[in-house]
């Protein structure tokens, strides 16, 4: 390969990976403070999908880069909803049965989407999908870098929430220590249901990013997790830094590995490096030993 | 001020306490004092809400605390030390110090903060520090900051001194003396019990559920029966 193509496919795989930043953040970020695998997490990203397929379609014809603020809160409002009266009263303190109970709510979200809305693929058809900038010798499409350039704006954003503010500081003394954060005051209930929802908020944006270069159907959702589950693993669980340096370099991965293998060989790419990397670092990139 | 009457409360179906009167008055400090495992702290935490008690009644101030949620408890001005520290290991000191005001004494942050680490030098060097990072010892300081941080109006330190050098005892014995003169109330839970019972203005001990001996620290110390039992004389 020459080095442009290289170049190109790196830079192609960073865009894709601002996805996967993402959506490995809110994954990471529910991890970290209820200690839970969100089993839930590709089946409220479709929806979220649906959600922005839907309301670019007629009567509303809403851009979904204008429908992000919405949906992002809309999804916040969701998540938060849910842990408060599905998955936090049903769980009665037990982290396993919140796990089974994210597992259910996902069997049942891709159930209803199927039944509402079919298996079929739907895409919107906005008018800068086949639009491209060229970054050196490198063509990207301009969905795929707002998507990236958003992504990582969210996450610094997130970033900046989550250690300056009061409520940012309670989500991290929560995640560590609930008893001592019992004890200053912080309604720990309270902060498990935000930290949801702020997971399920990340959905919500990355599903507006993506509708412009990707489809949903029922189990569109199932891509990205896999992905996700993979980033959060590989940088650390629970770890913020490791998500992004994770979905960065699954994106790279997958990238060159389709430019050298194909395609369909390339899947394999992510895989063999998650692998690698557990081989020489057990706790993941980021993660304490 | 902080009245505790007939409190009945454990885990499950194992009832730990059987029936607890108790009172801490403005300004006093009352030491808490019982062997290992007889439930001080059980004690400690059924008064600052993190568990719920089986009967009985908790009055604060006169208002009714039985089975209020641990941030009403905190907002009221009562606030607990805990054993074992309990900082929060991954934020820095500084923002372990925030976070004790979290939902009290939130508007004189900077000023409280400034006064913890003038009466905690050692803290003030390692603002940015990670809390899990720090000595035992500096620990403790910080988990007493955290709670002065939260503007009390009674404190409840459950064993302050475990884990510290004897020299650093005798300065938390100092602190708690000096806390107290401000017109802070605190109950004391401590296994030293003859600084306890040197500092406290009284003192009940715990034993098999209920208050075995209470009276003035004086008296207590005194009582050939509590120093058989935990002094060894
Ligand atoms: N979360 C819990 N679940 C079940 N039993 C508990 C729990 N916490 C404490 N216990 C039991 O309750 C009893 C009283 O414990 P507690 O911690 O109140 O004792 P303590 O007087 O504070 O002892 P120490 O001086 O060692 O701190 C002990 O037998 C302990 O095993
Ligand atoms: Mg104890």
């Amino acid at each position: 390969m020459s080095p442009d193509i290289i170049f190109a496919g790196v830079v192609n795989g960073l865009m894709a990976g601002g996805i996967y930043v993402l959506v490995a953040t809110g994954l990471t970020l529910i991890y970290g403070v209820l200690h839970i695998i969100n089993f839930a997490h590709g089946s409220l990203l479709m929806l979220a999908m649906y959600a922005v397929f839907f309301l670019f379609r007629p009567p509303l014809g809403l851009d979904p880069y204008l429908a992000l603020p919405l949906v992002t809160a809309g999804a916040f409002l969701m998540g938060y909803v849910l842990y408060r009266g599905v998955i936090g009263r049903l769980s009665h303190g037990r982290d396993e049965n919140i796990l089974l109970i994210t597992l259910g709510l996902s069997i049942v979200a891709d159930n209803v989407a199927l039944f509402l809305f079919t298996g079929d693929t739907q895409t919107i058809g906005v008018a800068y999908a086949g639009n491209y900038i060229s970054l050196g010798p490198a063509l990207v499409p301009l969905p795929k870098l707002i998507s990236f350039g958003a992504s990582m704006l969210i996450c610094a954003l997130l970033g900046l929430f989550m250690s300056q503010t009061d409520m940012g500081k309670a989500i991290r003394a929560v995640a560590k220590e609930r008893q001592g954060a019992r004890l200053v005051g912080i309604d720990v209930e309270n902060i498990f249901a935000v930290s949801y929802g702020i997971g399920i908020a990340c959905l919500g944006a990355a599903a507006c990013l993506l509708m412009p270069f990707f489809y949903v159907s029922p189990s569109s959702g199932h891509v990205f997790v896999l992905i996700a589950f993979t980033t959060v693993v590989l940088g650390g669980m629970g770890s913020f830094g490791g998500a992004l340096a994770g979905g960065l370099i699954i994106g790279v991965v997958e990238s060159l590995a389709g430019l050298q293998f194909g395609e369909q060989l390339g899947q394999l790419g992510i895989p063999l490096v998650f692998i690698l990397i557990l081989l020489l670092r057990p706790t993941g990139l980021f993660g304490r030993q | 001020m902080l009245e505790v009457r007939g409190l009945r409360a454990g885990y499950g179906q194992i009832e730990i306490l059987r029936g607890i009167d108790m009172q801490v008055g403005a300004g006093e400090i009352v030491a808490l004092l019982g062997s290992n495992g007889v439930g001080k702290s059980t004690l400690n935490n059924n008064i600052c809400g993190l568990y719920r008690p089986f009967a009985g009644r908790i009055l604060f101030e006169g208002e009714e605390l039985t089975g209020a949620r641990p941030e009403a408890i905190v907002a009221r001005g009562l606030i607990q030390v805990p054993e074992g520290r309990r900082v929060f290991p991954n934020l820095s000191v500084r923002e372990n110090l925030e976070l004790g005001s979290y939902c009290r004494g939130k508007p004189h942050r900077a000023a409280n903060l400034e006064r913890v680490v003038t009466t905690f030098p050692r803290l003030r060097e390692r603002l940015v520090q990670k809390a899990g990072t720090l000595s035992g010892g500096e620990q403790q300081m910080l988990a007493i900051g955290r709670g002065l941080m939260a503007e009390p109006k009674l404190l409840i330190l459950d064993e302050p001194s475990l884990g510290l050098s004897p020299l650093l005892v005798e300065e938390m014995f100092a602190l708690i003396q000096r806390l107290n003169a401000e017109g802070l109330a605190i109950l004391l839970v401590e296994q030293n019990v003859v600084q306890s019972l040197a500092i406290a203005h009284r003192a009940c001990v715990l034993e098999a559920g209920v208050l075995a001996m209470s009276g003035t620290a004086a008296g207590l110390a005194a009582n050939t029966d509590l120093r058989r039992a935990y002094l060894g004389m």
